[in-house]
C-alpha cells in the first residue's frame, strides 16, 4: 500500500461540515417517515412500494459503505450477500417455512457464513485482486443459483407466503412492510454508526490509510478486514430478506455483477465513509433510474455522464456537497 | 556485555543479483544505542525493514530477547517490544495527531474487538497519547489532522507513536532525514533524552547525530559490515575512514 498523499481531505469527523449533514440526515429520514401519508393523501400507492426498494438498496449501500468506505476494500461481489439472504426466505417458504423467526435468523446466518467464507479468502489479495476475486465469488453464486432448477433456475422463485412475525404484524400489508423496512434502515445506521466511531472502527480506518503500519504497530490486521467484511455482508443479507419480501420474487438477477456495480455506484454517489450518504446515494440513484427511464429508453446516456460529474466535481459525492454547502462554521 | 537484547547472524537479503545484506551479524544491548552508518546503497534500510518484519531474509536468524524471530510478523513485533520509524514518514494522515497516538496506544491496550463504546474522548487511550506529544513537544498540535503538520514535526509525531508502545527496541531509519537545522537538532535532543531508557538501532546520515547519541557504531558498505566499534575507535579506523568517513568530510 503506497503511503497516503497529505493532500488528502480529512475524514468528515471534522468541525464544519456537521451541521448541515445533521440538517440533511433529519429531513430525509423525517421525509421517509411521513412518505406512507403523502402516498395515502394523494393515492399514489406506487411511491410506497419505490420507495420501500430504495430502502431496502440504502441498507445495502451502507453495508458496503461500512468497508468500501471505512475499510478501503472495494468489494464488486456484494450483491452476492443480497442474494443468499432473498434466496433463504424464498427457499424455506418454498418448504412451507415461513415463520420470520426461522427464516431471518437463518439468512443472517448463512450470509455471515457466507462472507466468512468469501473474505478469508478474498483477503489474502488486496487491491484489484480484491476486486476480481470478490467478483469472482459473487458469479459462482450466480451461476449456482441459476443451475437450481427446482427453486426456478434463471427464471426465479416466486414467494406466496411471506416471512410471518406475529399477531397484526402482516408484511403482505404494505404500509407494515414499508415501516419494518424503514426500522430495519434505521437499526442498521445506529449500529453501524456506533461501529464506526468505536475501536472497531478506528482501526479499520487505520488500515484503508495505511495498512503497513498498523501492523508495525501491533495491529494483526488481517483478522480486523475479516470481521469487518462478515458484519457487511451479514448487513446486505437482511437487505436480500427484505429484498425478497417486497418482490415476493427472488431471482439470480439479483446477485448479477451489474447489481454489485450499481451499490459501489450508490456509496460512491452519495460519498463514502459518511454512511449517511449511501442512503442518498440509494435515493438518488432509484429515483433517477425511475424517472429517466420514464423520459426515455436511452436513460443510461444522460444518466452516466450525470454519474461521472458527480464523482469527478463533487469528491465527497452528494453528501459532500451537502457538507460543503453548510460552510467551513456551519 | 551481558546477554543480547537484539542479535543478527548472518542475515542476507538479495534482490535478484543484487546483495542488499550480505551476512550481517551484530548484537545490540539491553539499553544500547547502535548506529548503522554507510553510504547510500550500503543495505542499511533493506537491514531494517528486515529487523520489522517487513522484509524476509533469505538466510541468517534474528533472536530478540531470546526469542528466535526471523519469521516473525510486524504485528508480533511490536507485541514483543520492537518498533519501528519509518523513513519515509507514514503517519495516518486523516487523523488529528492525537488519534495517531491514541490509535498506537490502543494497539497495546488488548485486543480491539470492541464495537459500541466512542473511542473518541476515550481517556485510557488519550491521556498516554496526550503525555507523550507532551514529552515530544507537540502537545499543541494535538488536534491538527496530522496532514497538517510539517515534516518535521510528522518526524517527532512517528516517534511518539512508537514510544506509546513502550518498546524496548526502536528502530530508527533516519529519524533526522530532511529536517532543517532545528528540526533536527531538536530530534537529537529528543533522543538522547531517551538514550538509556530504551535500545535503539540507528540509521542515520548526520555524523553529529550519530556521534552525539551512539554508544557502539556499525559501518556498512555494499551489503557487508566493514566495522563494529566505538565512536572513538571508528573514527580512528583506516578501512572506515577510506569507505566512508573520508568522503563525507570532503563533501
Amino acid at each position: 500500500m503506497s503511503t497516503p498523499s497529505p493532500s488528502r481531505t480529512p475524514p468528515p469527523t471534522w468541525a464544519g461540515t456537521q451541521t448541515a449533514r445533521e440538517t440533511a440526515n433529519q429531513i430525509v429520514l423525517g421525509f421517509l417517515a411521513v412518505l406512507p401519508l403523502l402516498t395515502l393523501a394523494f393515492d399514489e400507492p406506487f411511491y410506497l412500494e419505490l420507495f420501500s426498494r430504495v430502502m431496502v438498496y440504502a441498507i445495502a449501500a451502507l453495508s458496503l459503505d461500512l468497508i468500501l468506505g471505512y475499510g478501503g476494500m472495494v468489494s464488486f461481489g456484494h450483491a452476492a450477500f443480497l442474494g443468499v439472504g432473498a434466496y433463504t426466505v424464498g427457499i424455506l417458504s418454498y418448504y412451507g417455512i415461513d415463520s420470520a423467526f426461522l427464516q431471518w435468523p437463518a439468512a443472517i446466518l448463512l450470509s455471515a457464513l457466507a462472507a466468512l467464507v468469501i473474505g478469508y479468502v478474498s483477503l489474502r489479495t488486496t487491491g484489484v485482486y480484491f476486486i476480481m476475486i470478490t467478483l469472482a465469488f459473487a458469479q459462482m453464486l450466480f451461476y449456482f443459483f441459476t443451475s437450481l432448477e427446482a427453486y426456478g433456475g434463471d427464471d426465479g422463485l416466486t414467494i406466496w407466503t411471506l416471512s410471518e412475525f406475529f399477531g397484526p404484524i402482516s408484511l403482505d400489508d404494505d404500509l407494515t412492510l414499508y415501516y419494518v423496512i424503514f426500522a430495519v434502515l434505521g437499526g442498521c445506521l445506529y449500529l453501524s454508526h456506533r461501529l464506526v466511531h468505536s475501536r472497531f472502527g478506528r482501526v479499520l480506518q487505520g488500515i484503508k490509510s495505511n495498512e503497513a503500519r498498523m501492523r508495525a504497530i501491533g495491529y494483526p490486521t488481517k483478522r480486523y478486514k475479516l470481521l469487518a467484511f462478515v458484519i457487511s455482508g451479514t448487513m446486505c443479507g437482511l437487505a436480500g430478506v427484505l429484498l425478497a419480501n417486497q418482490a415476493e420474487f427472488v431471482a439470480p438477477s439479483y446477485l448479477a455483477w451489474h447489481r454489485s456495480g450499481e451499490l459501489i455506484v450508490m456509496v460512491l454517489l452519495g460519498g463514502m465513509g459518511t454512511l449517511f450518504g449511501p442512503v442518498i446515494g440509494a435515493v438518488a440513484f432509484m429515483l433517477l433510474a425511475h424517472f429517466l427511464a420514464d423520459l426515455t429508453i436511452y436513460w443510461p446516456v444522460i444518466f452516466g455522464p450525470f454519474l461521472i460529474a458527480v464523482v469527478l466535481f463533487g469528491r465527497g459525492g452528494l453528501y459532500g456537497l451537502i457538507g460543503k454547502m453548510g460552510g467551513r462554521n456551519g | 556485555m551481558a546477554e543480547p537484547l537484539l542479535r543478527i547472524e548472518g542475515l542476507t537479503k538479495r534482490f535478484g543479483g543484487l546483495i542488499a545484506c550480505d551476512g550481517i551479524s551484530l548484537d545490540i544491548g539491553p539499553g544500547e544505542v547502535h548506529a548503522v552508518i554507510g553510504p547510500n546503497g550500503a543495505g542499511k534500510t533493506t537491514l531494517v525493514a528486515q529487523l520489522g518484519g517487513g522484509l524476509r531474509p533469505e538466510e541468517g536468524r534474528v533472536t530478540f530477547d531470546g526469542q528466535d524471530i526471523t519469521r516473525a510478523t510486524p504485528e508480533d513485533r511490536s507485541r514483543l517490544g520492537i518498533a519501528r520509524s519509518f523513513q519515509i514518514t507514514s503517519v495516518f494522515t486523516g487523523f488529528s495527531a492525537l488519534d495517531n497516538v491514541a490509535l498506537a496506544v490502543q494497539a497495546h491496550a488488548g485486543h480491539s474487538f470492541r464495537f459500541w463504546r466512542p473511542v473518541a474522548g476515550d481517556a485510557t487511550l488519550e491521556d498516554p497519547a496526550r503525555a507523550a506529544l507532551e514529552r515530544i513537544g507537540l502537545a499543541d498540535r494535538a488536534g491538527d489532522p496530522a496532514g497538517d503538520l510539517s515534516h518535521g514535526e510528522r518526524r517527532q509525531l512517528e516517534l511518539a507513536m512508537a514510544l506509546v508502545t513502550e518498546p524496548r527496541l526502536l528502530l530508527l531509519d533516519e529519524p533526522t532525514a530532511g529536517m532543517g537545522r532545528e528540526d533536527s537538532d531538536r530530534m537529537i535532543a529528543l533522543l538522547e533524552g531517551l538514550k538509556g531508557e530504551r535500545a535503539m538501532l540507528l540509521v542515520e546520515h548526520d555524523m553529529d547525530a550519530v556521534f552525539a547519541l551512539a554508544d557502539r557504531i556499525t559501518v556498512m558498505t555494499y551489503g557487508k559490515v566493514i566495522a563494529t566499534d566505538t565512536p572513538a575507535a571508528i573514527r580512528e579506523n583506516e578501512a572506515v575512514r577510506a569507505a566512508y568517513l573520508g568522503t563525507d568530510e570532503a563533501a
